[in-house]
């Protein structure tokens, strides 16, 4: 049985695979899979990968991911390839990039940041400064911002 | 194009050029010269957080080149009723010719320069960046060192919030300086600054005494502990008052070091040390006329003449 079998195939919706091992339950927080009970979502954790060692892996029924969701999913995931699933067979490709200007995907994080106050109307825009490590900035303050926060002031 | 908000808006050679420029307009700053090169032209001041000789080196800068200046206090405004930065800077884009901003938040002259089509001269963001005072500084330091080549600069004091030191330290860097960092812990320089230093090769030292480092250094930078910045008194009074230079801790030093501050000292500086040749903050707060003239001047296209008389 190969690994993507270990839950059954699904008909329509979309494979998040090659998420690094222990961040599934990040991906769907990050995705707003945890707050739509209408979505059956399967779960797959830790299994090995010749890519990355370990990875986790997500089945989204009836739903297709957007691209500015895939900008988001970059953040933690850099590295996941998604397959959207009609028919039960792959009908699209892609993968994860991470931009190198995030507009409008996370709050900064700092308290005095001038875009705390959200009555402010330009995009929230953080620059990507390095890679490997990530390291990500606000565009408007400089400061360098803390991943796991960032997560949390996903837009 | 002619916005200002971080020292990487501006190449080294722009940075010399400017200077070249200031140094051209003295005469002019001082008053012995009138050359209306800004004549018509509106700079609006927009103060948000106070300030004395920034908001007012930028009016002398601006009046003695013939321009006018509007000055905009955020006390009593539109901004205590809740508006928005974006807002009242759209308003400022129809009043005046380029603006100098000010503002407790960090980020706010980029976010002005991004909402608006006139220039944006950062005259510094809560902790952020305060570059047109890093050029003043420069300028002060070329015109003592006649260079600004591979000095050993020690900055001394609040190096966590004080922006003047941020900006001047990315831009001492790119010309070669060693910087060594005195500040108690709870004050040192933020860490994404030290490794952008690192990372374009500067050799960066931090410490916590500061008499260790006085008979090596070219520049001694002291900044004042802001208590303004510190969210409560408790953790300001741990710090108050940690660095005193006197004019008895300066009888090793190299013939040419010099003494700066950005202003106002608490007490720092001890009066002692006023009337050496050493110090220089003085003459650094008037060169914040000159080096304005020259940034005012290039953020609105105007060139300065090769010849000023």
């Amino acid at each position: 049985m190969s690994e993507m079998r270990r839950v059954t195939a699904i008909r329509n919706g979309t494979v998040v695979d090659h998420i690094p091992s222990g961040r599934a339950m990040q991906v769907i927080r990050l995705l707003r899979i945890d707050t739509d009970r209408s979505t059956p979502v399967s779960l797959v954790m830790n299994v090995p990968s010749d890519k990355i060692g370990r990875k986790d892996v997500l089945k989204i029924e009836d739903r297709e991911l957007s691209h500015k969701e895939l900008d988001r999913l970059a953040l933690i995931a850099p590295s996941a390839s998604i397959a959207i699933i009609r028919n039960h067979a792959v009908a699209e490709k892609m993968m994860v990039e991470l931009a190198d200007d995030l507009v409008n995907i996370a709050r900064c994080s700092f308290s005095n940041c001038i875009t705390i106050n959200d009555r402010e109307p330009l995009p929230q825009r953080m620059r990507v400064v390095n890679r490997d490590p990530l390291e990500i900035r606000c565009y408007y303050c400089g400061r360098g911002q803390d991943i796991e926060e960032l997560i949390e002031k996903i837009l | 194009m002619g916005d200002l908000v971080t020292m990487d808006d501006l190449t080294n050679d722009e940075i010399l050029s400017v200077l070249g420029d200031a140094n051209r307009l003295l005469p002019v700053a001082k008053g012995t010269l009138h050359l209306p090169l800004l004549e018509g032209k509106v700079l609006a001041n927009m103060f948000f957080e106070n300030s004395t000789r920034t908001r007012m080196s930028f009016e002398a800068a601006m009046k003695r080149l013939g321009g006018s200046v509007l000055n905009f206090s955020s006390v009593g405004t539109s901004v205590a009723k809740g508006e928005t930065l974006f807002d009242t800077m759209q308003m400022i884009d129809g009043y005046a010719d380029i603006a100098a901003i000010r503002h407790p938040r960090q980020g706010a002259a980029q976010y002005s320069a991004d909402s608006v089509e006139i220039p944006i001269l950062n005259a510094g963001d809560g902790a952020g960046n305060h570059p047109t005072q890093t050029m003043l500084d420069l300028f002060t330091i070329n015109n003592s060192h006649g260079s600004l080549d591979g000095l050993n600069v020690i900055l001394v004091g609040d190096l966590r919030y004080g922006r003047t030191v941020h900006s001047l330290s990315h831009a001492l860097v790119r010309f070669g300086a060693s910087l060594t960092m005195v500040s108690p812990t709870s004050l040192r320089m933020p860490k994404e600054i030290v490794s952008d230093l690192r990372s374009h090769g500067a050799e960066v030292n931090e410490a916590e005494s500061l008499q260790d480092q006085i008979p090596d250094a070219d520049v001694i930078y002291m900044t004042r502990i802001q208590k303004e910045r510190f969210p409560d008194e408790d953790e300001y009074a741990k710090v108050a008052g940690i660095y005193k230079l006197r004019a008895s801790d300066l009888s090793g030093v190299k013939k040419a070091m010099i003494v700066m501050h950005p202003l106002p000292r608490v007490d720092e500086i001890d009066p002692s040390l006023d009337s050496t040749d050493h110090a220089k903050y003085f003459e650094q707060a008037f060169n914040g006329v000159p080096t304005r003239m020259a940034l005012l001047c290039r953020s609105l296209g105007v060139e300065v003449p090769k010849k000023v008389s």
